[in-house]
């Protein structure tokens, strides 16, 4: 969810709103915003499956440290997904180990 | 291979002061971020800092951030974002990768600047998404404007863990409860106290159980712990949540340092592996200095002053300035952080258990285990004091360094004195005007305006204001108490929000007069 207005930060400067998929899915974003801003926006908590016990991962420092949100991006994996501007048309995958599915 | 006369790796408060400072002199600076932006985490601090006016006290993080970019774009220093120091090898080389490849540089001096990361803690769940830093949260919701979640636990009472739940609750989420598994609070008092008036309840001696969910995070189970940190059965609490944010301490970042081959230490005082730096921040290799919380977890303020000492020190080392100049300089620094060095939580004084203030009053100990003064606690503190007319209530408790309450005064009706962390004192005679402007001065929000008896039966109340939507004249509603409970019905008589009190709104509300010292919160809700 979006915060409209911040009674301290006001309204917040964003990008235009664009689109791109998650999972083969289209949803919306802001242009240059950190993907998972825009796919915790859209409700998305699961980022990737770890690769020997399958346990879901999603945000977790959001500063681009500790790796937990990397995605499949345009066919690419371990993408840190909290550092990564979001721009239009992008392809984002869950991640299942180190690849997509 | 480029050349630079000063390296500074990491381009936050302390990077950037020691940059500015080493430029001011005519250094050939050069500053590496690994991040897009500069200014390190100052940009998500909203909340105003503490300390003295030479500390920015007053000042909103963010705005010291902004500050901070105007002067280091003043003195031209380059800073080199998305660049990863990697490595730091003998003769000062140094090795950054800036997307695909990596540079070599040298510098005749170096400043590590690489601040610290979060702790973490495990529990079953812990990784289950909805689990996160508070640091994390910050950055979602104050550079980002995503709402992290809508029901919060947070866990851990120092500055962090209240300061981040204040600012969940300033975003619209709802903090169900903060829990921390030590007996006391750890951060500030009136930090604690004001999250505690909104509702929020305090679980000190409680840790979390685990974490529930399949995907994400749906819930949460906290139990109080015993003295040897086990769970006493049967005290387990459950919260339904969405939301697990972790506020644990910070270590400090100092692979680096331990890289450059500087000699080491773990330091509790210093909340982890820091390099043994003398009074100049230089560290055992000449030249190389380190600064900020990678040398010892302290605040931003403090990190600045050492960036500008390590800067004016390696100007003096490289002679743009002589031995004595610098001296003379960095002890004018050295006073500044001094200051910030005093008090209760002050660096020595980690886990250490006071039971008076400076001033020989006993401390509130339903803040340290409940976050807020009882109402049997709170006139015992110089701050709170009773006449006819309106005048300052001052519900500081505890020795910090902060004073901007005493220069916000003009009719000089509050004194802190020259020990910058003694307890604001009201003065008995002071003609307060009712200008505000000390309310919305207290970067701890603990000062209210109080007129006890309005001669209708009625007292008027003047409290600082930082939520949305902000309430207008003639809303009727509730008062909640420091404990943030319900206690009367309350009608809001007066909304200012002017500039000079950035963006901390005044609002007066009307209660009974018997509620007077018992009213410190409005919700437009009526409950009572």
């Amino acid at each position: 969810m979006r915060i409209n207005e911040h009674p301290i930060l006001g309204e917040y400067e964003k990008g235009k709103i664009i689109k791109f998929t998650f999972d083969g899915k289209e949803l919306e974003g802001c242009e240059g915003e950190p993907i998972a801003m825009a796919l915790k926006n859209a409700g998305v908590m699961v980022h990737r499956y770890t690769k020997k016990e399958h346990k879901p991962r999603g945000i977790f420092c959001a500063i681009g440290r500790c790796t937990d949100c990397v995605m499949v991006v345009n066919g690419k994996p371990n993408v840190r997904t909290c550092i990564t501007p979001l721009e239009a048309g992008m392809e984002v995958r869950t991640q299942h180990g180190v690849s997509a599915e | 291979m480029k050349c630079y006369e000063l390296i500074v790796i990491g381009a936050g408060p302390a990077g950037l002061s020691a940059a500015i400072e080493a430029a001011k002199r005519g250094m050939s600076v050069v500053v590496y971020d690994e991040n897009s932006k500069p200014g390190g985490q100052l940009f998500k601090q909203i909340h105003k800092f503490f300390g003295s006016k030479e500390h920015h006290a007053k000042v909103r993080g963010f705005r010291i951030g902004e500050e901070l970019l105007e002067e280091a774009s003043k003195q031209c220093v380059k800073v080199v974002l998305n660049a990863t120091v990697i490595g730091i090898f003998p003769e000062k080389e140094v090795t950054v990768k800036i997307e695909d490849h990596v540079e070599h540089v040298k510098g005749d001096t170096i400043l590590i600047a690489t601040g610290a990361s979060e702790n973490m803690v495990t529990f079953p769940g812990w990784t289950l998404p909805g689990v996160i830093g508070a640091g994390a949260a910050q950055t979602m919701m104050n550079l980002h404007g995503i709402l992290p979640g809508e029901r919060v636990l947070m866990l851990g009472t120092g500055n962090v863990g209240l300061v981040v739940s204040f600012q969940l609750l300033q975003a619209g989420c709802e903090v169900v409860a903060l829990a921390d598994a030590a007996p006391r609070v750890g951060g500030y008092g009136v930090h604690a106290a004001k999250v505690a008036r909104c509702g929020v309840p305090f679980y000190l001696s409680h840790t979390i159980i685990s974490a529930e969910g399949n995907d994400h995070v749906t819930g949460v189970t906290i139990g109080e712990v015993d003295s040897n940190w086990q769970i006493i059965p049967n005290s387990e609490k459950h919260f339904d949540v969405d939301t697990i944010c972790l506020a644990v301490g910070l270590s400090p970042m100092s692979k680096l340092c331990d890289m450059a081959g500087c000699e080491m230490e773990d330091s509790p005082a210093k909340a982890g592996f820091v390099p043994k730096v003398n009074e100049y921040g230089e560290t055992s290799v000449s030249g190389i200095y380190a600064a900020g919380d990678v040398s010892g977890i302290e605040e931003a303020s403090s990190a600045m002053i050492e960036g500008r000492i390590a800067g004016i020190a390696a100007a003096a080392k490289l002679g743009y300035i002589t031995e004595e100049e610098g001296k003379k300089q960095i002890t004018e620094q050295e006073e500044a952080l001094n200051g910030l060095r005093q008090g209760m939580f002050a660096p020595g004084m980690r886990g250490q258990k006071i039971t008076t203030t400076e001033e020989g009053i006993a401390i509130s100990e339903n803040l340290l285990s409940h976050g807020y003064v009882s109402d049997e606690e709170i006139d015992r503190f110089p701050g709170v004091t009773h006449k006819s007319g309106i005048h300052p209530v001052i519900e500081c408790t505890q020795n910090i360094p902060c004073n901007p309450c005493q220069d916000a005064c003009k009719m000089h009706c509050i004194k802190v004195g020259e020990h910058i962390t003694s307890l604001p004192q009201v003065d008995p005679v002071g003609k307060c005007t009712g200008c505000g402007m000390c309310v919305a001065s207290c970067s701890g929000q603990a000062i209210f305006l109080l007129n006890e008896d309005c001669g209708d039966g009625t007292a008027e109340i003047t409290m600082p204001y930082e939520f949305l939507p902000l309430p207008e004249i003639g809303d009727k509603g509730t008062a909640w108490s420091r404990k943030g409970e319900p206690v009367c019905k309350a009608e809001v008589v007066s909304v200012k929000s002017i500039k000079a009190y950035d963006k901390t709104n005044l609002l007066t509300i009307k209660v009974p007069k018997e509620f007077a010292m018992k009213a410190r919160f409005f919700r437009k809700e009526v409950l009572v």
